[in-house]
Protein backbone atom coordinates (compact mmCIF):
# COMPACT_ATOMS: atom_id res chain seq x y z
CA UNK A 1 0.00 0.00 0.00
CA UNK A 2 3.12 2.31 0.84
CA UNK A 3 4.30 2.18 -2.62
CA UNK A 4 1.06 2.64 -4.51
CA UNK A 5 -0.23 5.64 -2.34
CA UNK A 6 2.90 6.82 -1.40
CA UNK A 7 5.66 6.28 -3.96
CA UNK A 8 2.61 5.62 -7.32
CA UNK A 9 4.38 2.79 -8.39
CA UNK A 10 1.89 0.03 -9.56
CA UNK A 11 1.58 -3.22 -7.31
CA UNK A 12 -0.11 -6.43 -6.54
CA UNK A 13 0.17 -7.94 -2.99
CA UNK A 14 0.98 -11.65 -3.12
CA UNK A 15 -1.12 -13.29 -0.19
CA UNK A 16 -2.11 -16.96 0.98
CA UNK A 17 -5.32 -17.57 0.41
CA UNK A 18 -6.22 -17.94 3.88
CA UNK A 19 -5.82 -14.61 4.53
CA UNK A 20 -7.50 -13.49 2.01
CA UNK A 21 -10.26 -11.64 4.59
CA UNK A 22 -7.95 -10.08 5.90
CA UNK A 23 -6.10 -8.19 3.84
CA UNK A 24 -9.15 -6.74 1.56
CA UNK A 25 -10.12 -5.34 5.16
CA UNK A 26 -7.09 -3.84 5.44
CA UNK A 27 -6.81 -2.63 2.57
CA UNK A 28 -10.66 -1.31 2.33
CA UNK A 29 -9.74 0.36 5.84
CA UNK A 30 -6.90 1.80 4.29
CA UNK A 31 -8.65 3.36 2.16
CA UNK A 32 -7.27 1.27 -1.09
CA UNK A 33 -10.66 -1.31 -1.66
CA UNK A 34 -9.43 -1.59 -4.96
CA UNK A 35 -5.40 -2.30 -4.32
CA UNK A 36 -5.16 -6.03 -6.39
CA UNK A 37 -4.29 -8.88 -4.27
CA UNK A 38 -3.55 -12.45 -5.54
CA UNK A 39 -3.77 -15.49 -3.35
CA UNK A 40 -1.71 -18.83 -3.53
CA UNK A 41 -2.16 -22.26 -1.47
CA UNK A 42 -1.06 -21.73 2.27
CA UNK A 43 1.87 -22.62 3.03
CA UNK A 44 4.92 -21.01 1.62
CA UNK A 45 7.04 -22.39 4.70
CA UNK A 46 8.84 -25.72 4.24
CA UNK A 47 7.82 -26.26 0.70
CA UNK A 48 10.35 -26.93 -2.14
CA UNK A 49 11.27 -24.70 -4.69
CA UNK A 50 9.50 -27.09 -7.33
CA UNK A 51 6.44 -26.88 -5.29
CA UNK A 52 6.44 -23.53 -5.52
CA UNK A 53 6.91 -23.25 -8.82
CA UNK A 54 3.67 -25.46 -9.01
CA UNK A 55 1.90 -22.43 -6.55
CA UNK A 56 2.88 -20.05 -9.65
CA UNK A 57 1.73 -22.00 -12.56
CA UNK A 58 -1.05 -22.82 -10.86
CA UNK A 59 -4.28 -20.80 -10.09
CA UNK A 60 -5.36 -18.75 -7.43
CA UNK A 61 -7.19 -20.89 -4.87
CA UNK A 62 -9.92 -17.58 -4.19
CA UNK A 63 -10.83 -17.02 -7.27
CA UNK A 64 -10.01 -20.33 -9.96
CA UNK A 65 -7.54 -18.10 -11.87
CA UNK A 66 -3.96 -18.42 -13.27
CA UNK A 67 -1.88 -16.58 -11.15
CA UNK A 68 0.47 -15.06 -13.50
CA UNK A 69 -2.32 -13.53 -15.04
CA UNK A 70 -3.85 -12.08 -12.51
CA UNK A 71 -0.23 -10.56 -11.38
CA UNK A 72 0.06 -9.56 -14.58
CA UNK A 73 -3.20 -8.38 -15.32
CA UNK A 74 -3.14 -6.40 -11.53
CA UNK A 75 -0.02 -4.31 -13.25
CA UNK A 76 -1.45 -3.68 -16.14
CA UNK A 77 -5.10 -3.50 -16.52
CA UNK A 78 -6.84 0.10 -16.04
CA UNK A 79 -9.03 0.31 -13.21
CA UNK A 80 -12.86 0.28 -13.57
CA UNK A 81 -14.90 2.91 -12.13
CA UNK A 82 -16.47 0.71 -9.39
CA UNK A 83 -12.80 -0.44 -8.57
CA UNK A 84 -11.65 3.36 -7.21
CA UNK A 85 -12.31 3.80 -3.72
CA UNK A 86 -14.94 5.94 -2.42
CA UNK A 87 -13.63 9.66 -1.14
CA UNK A 88 -14.42 9.35 2.69
CA UNK A 89 -16.76 7.23 4.38
CA UNK A 90 -18.65 7.49 8.34
CA UNK A 91 -17.50 5.03 10.55
CA UNK A 92 -18.96 6.16 13.92
CA UNK A 93 -20.17 4.32 16.69
CA UNK A 94 -23.30 4.57 18.01
CA UNK A 95 -23.05 5.22 22.28
CA UNK A 96 -25.86 2.85 22.48
CA UNK A 97 -27.16 -0.74 21.36
CA UNK A 98 -31.08 -0.65 20.18
CA UNK A 99 -33.55 -1.72 23.17
CA UNK A 100 -33.97 -5.16 23.80
CA UNK A 101 -34.78 -7.57 26.21
CA UNK A 102 -31.21 -9.20 28.14
CA UNK A 103 -31.89 -12.49 26.77
CA UNK A 104 -31.86 -11.05 23.01
CA UNK A 105 -29.29 -8.52 24.32
CA UNK A 106 -26.96 -11.18 25.84
CA UNK A 107 -27.47 -13.24 22.24
CA UNK A 108 -27.14 -9.85 19.96
CA UNK A 109 -23.46 -9.64 22.40
CA UNK A 110 -22.48 -13.00 21.21
CA UNK A 111 -23.25 -13.27 18.02
CA UNK A 112 -21.38 -9.43 17.45
CA UNK A 113 -18.10 -11.02 18.53
CA UNK A 114 -18.25 -8.77 21.43
CA UNK A 115 -17.48 -11.28 24.06
CA UNK A 116 -15.07 -13.75 24.66
CA UNK A 117 -17.44 -16.62 24.73
CA UNK A 118 -18.67 -16.41 28.11
CA UNK A 119 -21.66 -14.99 29.99
CA UNK A 120 -21.25 -11.00 30.37
CA UNK A 121 -22.59 -8.30 32.64
CA UNK A 122 -25.02 -6.37 30.07
CA UNK A 123 -23.41 -3.10 30.76
CA UNK A 124 -26.71 -1.01 31.17
CA UNK A 125 -26.33 3.13 32.10
CA UNK A 126 -26.85 2.28 35.78
CA UNK A 127 -24.01 -0.21 36.06
CA UNK A 128 -21.26 2.12 33.54
CA UNK A 129 -22.23 4.93 35.53
CA UNK A 130 -21.27 3.18 39.37
CA UNK A 131 -18.12 1.18 37.60
CA UNK A 132 -17.22 5.58 36.48
CA UNK A 133 -17.26 6.17 39.85
CA UNK A 134 -14.18 4.23 40.40
CA UNK A 135 -11.92 6.92 38.89
CA UNK A 136 -11.57 10.31 38.88
CA UNK A 137 -11.42 10.63 35.54
CA UNK A 138 -13.87 12.19 33.15
CA UNK A 139 -16.27 9.62 30.98
CA UNK A 140 -15.06 11.49 27.59
CA UNK A 141 -11.76 11.75 28.40
CA UNK A 142 -9.42 9.51 25.67
CA UNK A 143 -7.27 6.94 27.33
CA UNK A 144 -5.68 5.88 24.14
CA UNK A 145 -5.42 3.80 20.84
CA UNK A 146 -5.06 -0.26 19.99
CA UNK A 147 -5.11 -2.06 17.28
CA UNK A 148 -4.85 -5.77 16.68
CA UNK A 149 -1.79 -6.20 14.57
CA UNK A 150 0.95 -3.53 12.76
CA UNK A 151 -0.96 -3.10 9.35
CA UNK A 152 -4.39 -2.08 10.71
CA UNK A 153 -5.75 1.12 11.77
CA UNK A 154 -6.03 2.51 15.33
CA UNK A 155 -9.08 2.73 17.11
CA UNK A 156 -9.70 5.24 19.56
CA UNK A 157 -12.09 4.94 23.59
CA UNK A 158 -12.50 6.93 25.98
CA UNK A 159 -13.49 6.19 29.84
CA UNK A 160 -17.05 5.42 29.49
CA UNK A 161 -15.62 2.91 26.91
CA UNK A 162 -13.20 0.99 29.02
CA UNK A 163 -16.20 1.18 31.37
CA UNK A 164 -18.58 -0.92 29.01
CA UNK A 165 -16.41 -3.56 28.57
CA UNK A 166 -15.43 -3.49 32.84
CA UNK A 167 -19.15 -4.25 33.80
CA UNK A 168 -19.10 -6.96 31.05
CA UNK A 169 -16.20 -8.42 32.18
CA UNK A 170 -18.03 -8.50 35.68
CA UNK A 171 -15.35 -6.26 37.34
CA UNK A 172 -15.80 -4.14 40.22
CA UNK A 173 -15.30 0.21 40.64
CA UNK A 174 -12.59 -0.09 42.92
CA UNK A 175 -10.68 -2.25 39.87
CA UNK A 176 -11.50 0.05 37.49
CA UNK A 177 -7.97 1.70 37.42
CA UNK A 178 -5.93 -0.86 37.35
CA UNK A 179 -8.60 -1.93 34.36
CA UNK A 180 -7.76 1.95 32.61
CA UNK A 181 -3.91 1.78 33.17
CA UNK A 182 -3.97 -1.32 31.24
CA UNK A 183 -5.82 0.24 28.24
CA UNK A 184 -3.91 3.29 28.19
CA UNK A 185 -0.44 1.16 27.62
CA UNK A 186 -1.81 0.79 23.93
CA UNK A 187 -0.43 -2.68 23.82
CA UNK A 188 -3.58 -5.37 22.98
CA UNK A 189 -4.15 -8.16 24.85
CA UNK A 190 -6.04 -9.58 21.48
CA UNK A 191 -3.06 -9.51 18.83
CA UNK A 192 -4.11 -10.66 15.74
CA UNK A 193 -0.90 -12.53 14.99
CA UNK A 194 -1.34 -16.15 13.11
CA UNK A 195 1.17 -17.65 16.26
CA UNK A 196 -1.48 -17.46 18.33
CA UNK A 197 -0.47 -14.52 21.30
CA UNK A 198 -1.50 -14.00 24.27
CA UNK A 199 -0.29 -11.31 26.93
CA UNK A 200 0.51 -11.16 30.46
CA UNK A 201 -0.22 -8.39 33.19
CA UNK A 202 1.74 -7.72 36.60
CA UNK A 203 0.26 -5.88 39.07
CA UNK A 204 2.44 -3.80 41.80
CA UNK A 205 2.41 -2.02 44.81
CA UNK A 206 -0.27 -0.99 47.13
CA UNK A 207 -3.32 -1.11 44.81
CA UNK A 208 -2.76 -4.95 45.29
CA UNK A 209 -3.94 -5.61 48.45
CA UNK A 210 -6.58 -2.17 48.23
CA UNK A 211 -8.26 -4.50 45.56
CA UNK A 212 -7.39 -7.94 46.59
CA UNK A 213 -5.67 -9.15 44.15
CA UNK A 214 -3.86 -12.89 44.65
CA UNK A 215 -0.27 -12.96 44.29
CA UNK A 216 -0.19 -16.10 46.41
CA UNK A 217 -1.39 -19.16 46.08
CA UNK A 218 -3.16 -19.93 43.19
CA UNK A 219 -2.87 -16.40 41.91
CA UNK A 220 -2.31 -17.55 38.37
CA UNK A 221 -5.39 -19.21 38.33
CA UNK A 222 -8.97 -18.71 38.74
CA UNK A 223 -9.00 -17.85 42.31
CA UNK A 224 -9.56 -14.50 43.06
CA UNK A 225 -12.37 -12.46 41.65
CA UNK A 226 -9.75 -9.13 41.02
CA UNK A 227 -7.23 -11.33 39.21
CA UNK A 228 -10.25 -12.84 37.53
CA UNK A 229 -12.23 -10.50 36.14
CA UNK A 230 -9.60 -7.22 35.53
CA UNK A 231 -7.86 -9.92 33.09
CA UNK A 232 -11.28 -11.12 30.89
CA UNK A 233 -11.57 -7.02 31.18
CA UNK A 234 -7.82 -6.60 29.57
CA UNK A 235 -9.21 -8.74 26.59
CA UNK A 236 -12.79 -7.58 26.07
CA UNK A 237 -11.89 -3.95 25.69
CA UNK A 238 -9.03 -4.73 23.54
CA UNK A 239 -10.63 -6.91 21.42
CA UNK A 240 -14.20 -4.11 21.31
CA UNK A 241 -11.90 -0.80 21.68
CA UNK A 242 -9.48 -2.30 18.54
CA UNK A 243 -12.48 -3.10 16.40
CA UNK A 244 -12.83 -6.51 16.88
CA UNK A 245 -10.68 -10.18 17.17
CA UNK A 246 -12.80 -12.47 14.85
CA UNK A 247 -11.18 -15.31 13.20
CA UNK A 248 -10.39 -15.49 9.99
CA UNK A 249 -11.22 -11.59 9.75
CA UNK A 250 -9.35 -9.46 12.47
CA UNK A 251 -8.05 -13.20 14.63
CA UNK A 252 -5.23 -15.28 13.36
CA UNK A 253 -3.28 -16.79 15.89
CA UNK A 254 -3.51 -20.71 14.27
CA UNK A 255 -4.32 -22.15 17.51
CA UNK A 256 -5.71 -19.55 19.89
CA UNK A 257 -4.33 -19.43 23.23
CA UNK A 258 -6.12 -20.18 26.38
CA UNK A 259 -4.05 -17.53 28.46
CA UNK A 260 -5.91 -14.61 26.27
CA UNK A 261 -9.22 -15.71 28.68
CA UNK A 262 -8.06 -13.45 31.45
CA UNK A 263 -4.45 -12.17 30.01
CA UNK A 264 -2.48 -14.26 32.93
CA UNK A 265 -3.23 -11.49 35.38
CA UNK A 266 -1.85 -11.63 39.00
CA UNK A 267 -0.14 -9.49 41.51
CA UNK A 268 3.40 -9.72 42.42
CA UNK A 269 4.39 -11.31 45.49
CA UNK A 270 6.31 -8.38 46.90
CA UNK A 271 6.15 -9.36 50.77
CA UNK A 272 7.80 -12.52 49.84
CA UNK A 273 10.22 -11.63 47.19
CA UNK A 274 14.09 -11.53 48.05
CA UNK A 275 14.21 -8.67 45.31
CA UNK A 276 12.79 -5.40 44.78
CA UNK A 277 9.66 -5.50 42.85
CA UNK A 278 9.21 -5.11 39.20
CA UNK A 279 7.77 -1.91 38.79
CA UNK A 280 10.65 -0.07 40.94
CA UNK A 281 12.81 -1.91 38.07
CA UNK A 282 11.10 0.06 35.79
CA UNK A 283 11.57 3.76 37.40
CA UNK A 284 8.68 3.99 39.77
CA UNK A 285 8.47 4.14 44.00
CA UNK A 286 8.00 1.29 46.26
CA UNK A 287 4.62 3.07 47.15
CA UNK A 288 3.50 3.73 43.40
CA UNK A 289 0.60 1.08 41.85
CA UNK A 290 1.30 0.32 38.45
CA UNK A 291 0.54 -2.35 35.88
CA UNK A 292 3.31 -3.89 33.96
CA UNK A 293 2.59 -5.61 30.27
CA UNK A 294 3.89 -8.17 28.67
CA UNK A 295 3.01 -9.62 24.71
CA UNK A 296 4.01 -13.28 23.01
CA UNK A 297 3.06 -15.55 26.08
CA UNK A 298 3.32 -19.07 23.85
CA UNK A 299 6.14 -20.69 25.69
CA UNK A 300 6.49 -22.10 28.91
CA UNK A 301 9.17 -24.44 30.40
CA UNK A 302 8.73 -25.76 33.77
CA UNK A 303 10.53 -27.40 36.71
CA UNK A 304 10.84 -28.14 41.11
CA UNK A 305 13.20 -25.65 42.55
CA UNK A 306 17.15 -26.07 42.42
CA UNK A 307 19.19 -29.31 42.58
CA UNK A 308 22.10 -28.57 44.40
CA UNK A 309 24.66 -29.76 41.78
CA UNK A 310 23.29 -29.93 38.45
CA UNK A 311 20.83 -26.64 38.88
CA UNK A 312 23.28 -24.28 36.31
CA UNK A 313 22.34 -27.80 33.19
CA UNK A 314 19.24 -27.76 34.27
CA UNK A 315 17.99 -24.20 33.90
CA UNK A 316 20.57 -24.09 30.90
CA UNK A 317 18.29 -26.85 29.10
CA UNK A 318 15.14 -25.04 30.10
CA UNK A 319 15.87 -22.17 28.20
CA UNK A 320 17.28 -23.68 25.32
CA UNK A 321 13.94 -25.50 24.84
CA UNK A 322 12.32 -22.02 24.93
CA UNK A 323 11.57 -20.36 21.46
CA UNK A 324 14.91 -18.38 20.95
CA UNK A 325 13.05 -15.60 19.10
CA UNK A 326 11.07 -14.80 22.05
CA UNK A 327 12.57 -13.79 25.19
CA UNK A 328 12.66 -15.50 28.94
CA UNK A 329 10.53 -13.89 32.21
CA UNK A 330 11.26 -16.09 35.08
CA UNK A 331 8.18 -16.28 37.12
CA UNK A 332 9.61 -17.69 40.69
CA UNK A 333 7.11 -18.70 43.44
CA UNK A 334 9.13 -17.37 46.34
CA UNK A 335 10.89 -20.75 47.77
CA UNK A 336 12.49 -20.99 44.21
CA UNK A 337 13.56 -16.91 44.10
CA UNK A 338 14.99 -17.44 47.28
CA UNK A 339 16.76 -20.73 45.88
CA UNK A 340 18.82 -18.57 43.54
CA UNK A 341 19.65 -16.37 45.58
CA UNK A 342 20.89 -19.55 48.06
CA UNK A 343 22.18 -21.83 45.07
CA UNK A 344 23.79 -18.58 42.93
CA UNK A 345 24.41 -16.28 44.97
CA UNK A 346 22.15 -13.71 43.18
CA UNK A 347 21.16 -11.24 46.04
CA UNK A 348 20.75 -8.83 43.33
CA UNK A 349 18.01 -9.54 40.73
CA UNK A 350 20.33 -8.04 38.43
CA UNK A 351 23.05 -10.43 39.08
CA UNK A 352 20.23 -13.39 38.35
CA UNK A 353 19.29 -11.99 34.77
CA UNK A 354 23.34 -11.58 34.14
CA UNK A 355 23.39 -15.15 35.02
CA UNK A 356 20.32 -16.39 32.69
CA UNK A 357 21.30 -14.16 30.04
CA UNK A 358 24.95 -15.94 29.97
CA UNK A 359 23.59 -19.26 30.41
CA UNK A 360 20.60 -19.33 27.30
CA UNK A 361 23.33 -20.29 24.65
CA UNK A 362 23.00 -22.75 21.68
CA UNK A 363 25.08 -23.42 18.53
CA UNK A 364 24.92 -20.85 16.05
CA UNK A 365 23.98 -23.12 13.39
CA UNK A 366 21.37 -24.54 15.28
CA UNK A 367 20.06 -20.55 16.08
CA UNK A 368 20.11 -19.25 13.02
CA UNK A 369 18.14 -22.14 11.14
CA UNK A 370 15.16 -21.09 13.60
CA UNK A 371 12.30 -20.00 11.21
CA UNK A 372 11.22 -16.75 13.75
CA UNK A 373 15.14 -15.95 14.14
CA UNK A 374 15.09 -15.96 9.81
CA UNK A 375 11.81 -13.88 9.92
CA UNK A 376 12.69 -11.42 12.47
CA UNK A 377 16.11 -11.53 13.46
CA UNK A 378 18.33 -12.93 10.08
CA UNK A 379 17.13 -9.39 8.66
CA UNK A 380 18.71 -7.39 11.52
CA UNK A 381 21.69 -9.14 12.04
CA UNK A 382 22.27 -8.67 8.23
CA UNK A 383 21.74 -5.00 8.21
CA UNK A 384 24.48 -4.25 11.10
CA UNK A 385 21.98 -4.47 14.37
CA UNK A 386 24.02 -5.39 17.53
CA UNK A 387 24.17 -7.42 19.45
CA UNK A 388 22.93 -9.87 16.23
CA UNK A 389 25.37 -8.64 14.00
CA UNK A 390 28.09 -9.62 15.77
CA UNK A 391 26.38 -13.09 16.57
CA UNK A 392 25.85 -13.44 13.20
CA UNK A 393 29.51 -13.68 12.42
CA UNK A 394 30.28 -16.63 14.83
CA UNK A 395 31.20 -20.28 13.43
CA UNK A 396 28.98 -22.37 13.53
CA UNK A 397 29.62 -24.48 16.37
CA UNK A 398 30.27 -21.53 18.74
CA UNK A 399 27.80 -20.94 21.50
CA UNK A 400 26.25 -17.85 21.55
CA UNK A 401 23.69 -16.08 23.38
CA UNK A 402 20.18 -16.89 22.33
CA UNK A 403 18.35 -13.40 23.73
CA UNK A 404 19.36 -10.12 24.42
CA UNK A 405 20.20 -9.14 28.14
CA UNK A 406 17.63 -6.15 28.20
CA UNK A 407 14.75 -8.56 27.50
CA UNK A 408 15.45 -11.12 30.22
CA UNK A 409 13.11 -10.32 33.45
CA UNK A 410 11.81 -11.61 36.66
CA UNK A 411 8.38 -11.78 38.85
CA UNK A 412 7.84 -13.10 41.66
CA UNK A 413 3.95 -15.07 42.36
CA UNK A 414 3.41 -17.72 44.54
CA UNK A 415 2.01 -19.01 47.58
CA UNK A 416 4.63 -21.31 48.76
CA UNK A 417 2.84 -24.44 48.93
CA UNK A 418 6.07 -26.11 46.77
CA UNK A 419 9.07 -24.30 44.74
CA UNK A 420 7.55 -25.04 41.61
CA UNK A 421 8.56 -22.26 38.98
CA UNK A 422 8.26 -21.83 35.32
CA UNK A 423 9.49 -19.42 32.73
CA UNK A 424 7.17 -18.07 30.12
CA UNK A 425 8.62 -17.00 26.54
CA UNK A 426 7.30 -13.10 26.19
CA UNK A 427 8.12 -9.57 25.81
CA UNK A 428 8.07 -7.16 28.07
CA UNK A 429 6.28 -4.12 26.75
CA UNK A 430 6.16 -1.14 29.49
CA UNK A 431 4.54 -0.36 32.74
CA UNK A 432 1.95 1.89 33.35
CA UNK A 433 0.53 4.17 36.82
CA UNK A 434 -2.19 2.71 38.05
CA UNK A 435 -2.23 5.82 40.19
CA UNK A 436 -2.53 7.95 37.36
CA UNK A 437 -5.60 6.65 36.85
CA UNK A 438 -7.85 6.41 40.73
CA UNK B 1 -41.47 -12.29 28.61
CA UNK B 2 -38.98 -9.89 29.58
CA UNK B 3 -38.81 -5.73 29.80
CA UNK B 4 -36.44 -4.53 27.49
CA UNK B 5 -33.46 -2.42 28.97
CA UNK B 6 -30.62 -0.41 27.00
CA UNK B 7 -27.25 -1.07 27.10
CA UNK B 8 -23.87 0.77 25.87
CA UNK B 9 -21.76 -0.06 22.87
CA UNK B 10 -18.61 -1.89 23.60
CA UNK B 11 -16.89 -1.13 20.54
CA UNK B 12 -14.47 1.89 20.45
CA UNK B 13 -13.97 4.56 17.96
CA UNK B 14 -12.56 3.88 13.91
CA UNK B 15 -10.55 6.41 12.43
CA UNK B 16 -12.48 8.43 9.16
CA UNK B 17 -10.97 6.36 6.30
CA UNK B 18 -10.32 8.60 2.96
CA UNK B 19 -9.62 7.19 -0.20
CA UNK B 20 -6.52 6.97 -1.84
CA UNK B 21 -5.41 6.93 -5.15
CA UNK B 22 -4.05 3.77 -6.85
CA UNK B 23 -1.05 4.17 -8.91
CA UNK B 24 -1.83 4.08 -12.70
CA UNK B 25 -1.30 0.89 -14.55
CA UNK B 26 1.15 0.23 -16.98
CA UNK B 27 0.11 -0.27 -20.62
CA UNK B 28 2.62 -3.23 -20.99
CA UNK B 29 5.44 -5.38 -18.82
CA UNK B 30 7.91 -5.44 -21.95
CA UNK B 31 10.76 -3.38 -21.31
CA UNK B 32 9.72 -2.64 -17.73
CA UNK B 33 11.46 -3.61 -14.68
CA UNK B 34 9.17 -5.33 -12.54
CA UNK B 35 10.62 -6.02 -9.14
CA UNK B 36 9.80 -8.90 -6.74
CA UNK B 37 10.03 -8.07 -3.09
CA UNK B 38 11.08 -10.33 -0.90
CA UNK B 39 8.73 -8.81 2.53
CA UNK B 40 10.91 -11.87 4.50
CA UNK B 41 8.25 -13.80 5.56
CA UNK B 42 8.75 -17.99 5.49
CA UNK B 43 10.61 -18.78 2.89
CA UNK B 44 9.03 -16.18 0.64
CA UNK B 45 12.41 -16.04 -1.37
CA UNK B 46 12.07 -18.94 -2.63
CA UNK B 47 9.03 -18.08 -3.86
CA UNK B 48 9.57 -15.09 -5.43
CA UNK B 49 12.75 -16.49 -7.57
CA UNK B 50 10.34 -19.07 -9.33
CA UNK B 51 8.24 -16.26 -10.22
CA UNK B 52 11.18 -14.38 -11.15
CA UNK B 53 12.40 -17.83 -13.61
CA UNK B 54 7.99 -17.96 -14.89
CA UNK B 55 8.65 -14.49 -16.23
CA UNK B 56 12.29 -14.89 -17.51
CA UNK B 57 10.31 -17.92 -19.73
CA UNK B 58 7.37 -15.93 -20.47
CA UNK B 59 7.62 -12.65 -20.82
CA UNK B 60 11.32 -12.31 -21.77
CA UNK B 61 10.93 -8.36 -22.59
CA UNK B 62 10.22 -7.50 -18.97
CA UNK B 63 12.90 -7.60 -16.19
CA UNK B 64 12.38 -8.80 -13.32
CA UNK B 65 14.37 -8.53 -9.79
CA UNK B 66 13.80 -9.94 -6.85
CA UNK B 67 14.83 -8.01 -3.72
CA UNK B 68 14.99 -8.37 -0.06
CA UNK B 69 13.47 -5.58 2.05
CA UNK B 70 16.49 -4.11 4.36
CA UNK B 71 14.92 -5.31 7.75
CA UNK B 72 11.96 -7.01 8.93
CA UNK B 73 8.61 -6.38 7.38
CA UNK B 74 7.36 -4.62 10.24
CA UNK B 75 9.19 -1.97 9.10
CA UNK B 76 9.22 0.44 6.97
CA UNK B 77 12.05 0.69 4.06
CA UNK B 78 11.58 4.04 2.69
CA UNK B 79 15.17 3.24 1.08
CA UNK B 80 14.18 0.21 -0.80
CA UNK B 81 10.78 1.85 -2.08
CA UNK B 82 12.69 4.98 -3.19
CA UNK B 83 15.05 2.28 -4.86
CA UNK B 84 11.85 0.62 -6.46
CA UNK B 85 10.35 4.41 -7.71
CA UNK B 86 13.63 5.01 -9.14
CA UNK B 87 14.84 2.25 -10.83
CA UNK B 88 11.49 -0.17 -11.50
CA UNK B 89 8.03 0.00 -13.09
CA UNK B 90 5.95 -1.90 -11.33
CA UNK B 91 6.33 -4.61 -8.09
CA UNK B 92 4.92 -7.35 -6.47
CA UNK B 93 5.19 -7.79 -2.72
CA UNK B 94 5.11 -11.23 -1.51
CA UNK B 95 4.32 -13.14 0.34
CA UNK B 96 2.27 -12.19 3.25
CA UNK B 97 1.34 -14.68 5.08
Amino acid sequence: MTLEGKYGVPTVAVHTDKFDRVVRSVAAVSGMPGLRQVFVPQPIMGKTARELRAYVDGVDPITGRPVMQEIVEGLTRPFAADEESPARFDRSTPRLVAPDTPERLERLFLDSHWTDGLPIVLPTEARVAAMLRGTGRKADEVVGRLRSTHFREHWEYTVEKVAVNAVMAGARPEYFPVILALAATGVTARSSSSSAMATMAVVNGPVRREIGMNAGTGAMGPYAHANATIGRAYGLLSQNLQGGSVPGLSYMGNQGNSYAYNSVTFAENEERSPWEPFHVQHGLAAGDSAVSVFSGCRSTAFTLGLRERQWRAHVGNLLRGMEPSIPPTLLLDPIAARQFVDRGGFVKKDALLDWIHDAARMPAREYWDYQLVQNYIYPRATFGEEPWASRLRAAPDALIHMFRREDIHAVVVGGETNGYWRIMGCTYQKTVSVDAWR
Amino acid sequence: MSETIEVLNPMGFPPAVAGKALAPRLPTLDGRTVYLVDCRFDDSDIFLEQMRAWLAEHLPGARAVVKRISSVYLNDDPATWEEIRTKGHAAVMGVGH
